[in-house]
């Protein structure tokens, strides 16, 4: 891996849509990051690579996910 | 089928592997997979239990389509407890209409707070500065508070004496492995629990008088059970929703409450951490159900940390209805497949020295919990993840936001005499299970 490349690049936000469960938890933790889509009822990735400023927020989304549907990877 | 089955611990009597069930299930689930791997078979009356563990047949477990496995047909001892007619569970669709619309819903968790808060306040308000309590009693009856509180609503909830709790209880212990060969077979514990539940009737047809007697009152005092009664339903069905709905968050809440504290009393280190997070926490004088929906990390992980280890569902099954692959097995009809909280949550490659108590499992670094989402399963996993593990998770910190900040607790028997019976399906702290409670003075 480049090591040039700003690590924001390098994370993705990832939910498994077989596993949320629509808590909607993740849009009031991270709401720049994560939407509701009230056809499906299932959350919305806004921003796969958000800025690393959000890191935190995200972080706190995926702890507190009660479907554990969230992850952030790290891509190689 | 060719997958192996578990040797016999406990001579078959004629039901296979049901007389272990009865007597030590946790050491029949372990031995599964001591014996057999991730995926082995044991037989009750006359099903096979095909049980998987690990996080790759977890995996395919909890992610199999709906259409594939039925839940309420695993569970027949909970069909005389629901009663007929009572939907066991809930699709995944309904539960998440249910999540939007209902009680559970993400803002209606700082009413929830402030509710398990006033209710927790009631129960230690007759304390006094120091005394005793039996952990399965005085959080089983604060849970059956709570949970109607929340769930069905204050003014039911109101009507609700330690009677209800008690005949609750009578419920709950009548879930004897036996119902899987007939769940009206002639015993005791299912005596009971059906003279309990005709108690639980009666309790609820008072009530239903009393709202009848009282005519209508404006819609902002109405709770579920004046929409019930508009809609005609009897006494006997209505308890029945009732009794489903508090079923999932009651035993297991209430257990783990129990468990939590006898570990946070067993290393004293880690209640001290806890104490002090708290004390700081609420130095300022903030308010228990505001900081309950906030990040308490410590006590978090004391929690996530109990959950993993006492778990209080020990194993979760479903009836396959079309053919499902786990483990490289093809699962015909008919069977019964299932999961083990219990022995997956303490698989060693996963969880480090897995029978120690560890909250520092849950630290930033490490996160057993979110790196084994398919072994790490206190709540379950997939579509049918436990709706309430979020309630759940608040009302834990705010009953520990308040026992902690004032009082301290001793146990008052051997540590190792704490442990749950489980010889029923529905698995409680077997009593005695006393610990002495003194207000602090610090």
């Amino acid at each position: 891996m480049p090591s040039e490349v700003p690590q924001a690049d390098v994370v993705r936000v990832v939910a498994d849509l077989g596993l949320c469960q629509g808590h909607q938890m993740c849009t009031g933790e991270a709401p720049d990051v994560f939407a509701f889509d009230d056809d499906t009822d299932q959350v919305v990735v806004t921003q796969e690579h958000p800025d690393e400023s959000l890191r935190p927020q995200v972080e706190s989304a995926v702890k507190y996910c009660p479907a554990m549907a969230l992850a952030i990877q790290e891509e190689q | 089928m060719n997958i192996q089955e578990v040797s016999y611990a406990v001579e078959d009597d004629g039901y296979g592997h049901l007389a272990e069930m009865r007597v030590d299930p946790i050491g029949l689930f372990e031995r599964v997979r001591a014996e057999c791997g991730e995926i082995g078979r044991f037989r009750l009356a006359d099903k096979d239990v095909v049980l998987v563990s690990g996080a790759e047949a977890n995996e395919q477990f909890f992610r199999a389509p709906e259409s594939t496995l039925d839940q309420a047909a695993a569970y027949p001892f909970m069909t005389p407890i629901f009663g007929k007619g009572v939907v066991f569970d809930a699709s995944p669709e309904e539960r998440q209409q249910m999540m939007k619309n209902q009680a559970l819903r993400g803002d209606m968790m700082r009413g929830h707070a402030a509710t398990i808060e006033a209710e927790i306040n009631r129960m230690v308000a007759d304390w006094g500065d120091e005394g005793e309590i039996d952990l399965l009693d005085w959080f089983a009856e604060l849970t059956i508070y709570t949970t109607s509180a929340c769930l069905i609503g204050k003014p039911f909830r109101e009507e609700l004496d330690s009677s209800f709790a008690h005949y609750y209880h009578e419920l709950e212990r009548g879930t004897d492995a036996l119902a899987y060969v007939d769940p009206y077979m002639d015993i005791e514990s299912f005596r009971l629990r059906d003279a309990a539940r005709e108690k639980l009737v009666e309790l609820v047809q008072g009530i239903i008088d009393k709202r009848v007697a009282r005519g209508k009152v404006p819609r902002e005092e109405r709770d579920l059970l004046d929409v019930l009664i508009s809609i005609d339903m009897t006494a006997d069905y209505i308890t029945g929703i009732f009794i489903s709905m508090m079923f999932a968050g009651h035993h297991t809440s209430s257990g783990t409450a129990s468990w939590a504290l006898i570990e946070l009393m067993r290393n004293p280190e880690v209640m001290k951490d806890v104490v002090a997070e708290l004390d700081d926490l609420y130095a300022d004088g903030s308010e228990v159900s505001f900081q309950a929906l906030r990040s308490i990390p410590r006590l978090e992980a004391a929690l996530k940390e109990t959950l993993r280890l006492h778990p209080p569902l020990i194993i979760l099954m479903r009836v396959v209805a079309e053919e499902i692959e786990l483990a490289g097995h093809l699962i015909q009809p008919g069977t019964v497949v299932a999961a083990s909280p219990r022995v997956s949550n303490r698989i060693a490659e996963d969880f480090p020295e897995p029978e120690s108590f560890d909250p520092s499992r849950y630290l930033d670094e490490r996160q057993e919990d979110l790196q084994n989402r398919w072994t790490w399963i206190p709540f379950g996993a997939g579509k049918h993840r436990c709706v309430g593990n979020a309630f759940a998770m608040m009302q834990m910190k705010a009953i520990f936001s308040v026992i902690l900040r004032d009082y301290e607790f001793e146990m008052t028997q051997p540590s190792e005499s704490y442990r749950d019976d489980t010889s029923k399906m529905v698995i409680q702290l077997q009593q005695p299970c006393r610990v002495k409670y003194r207000r602090r003075t610090s």
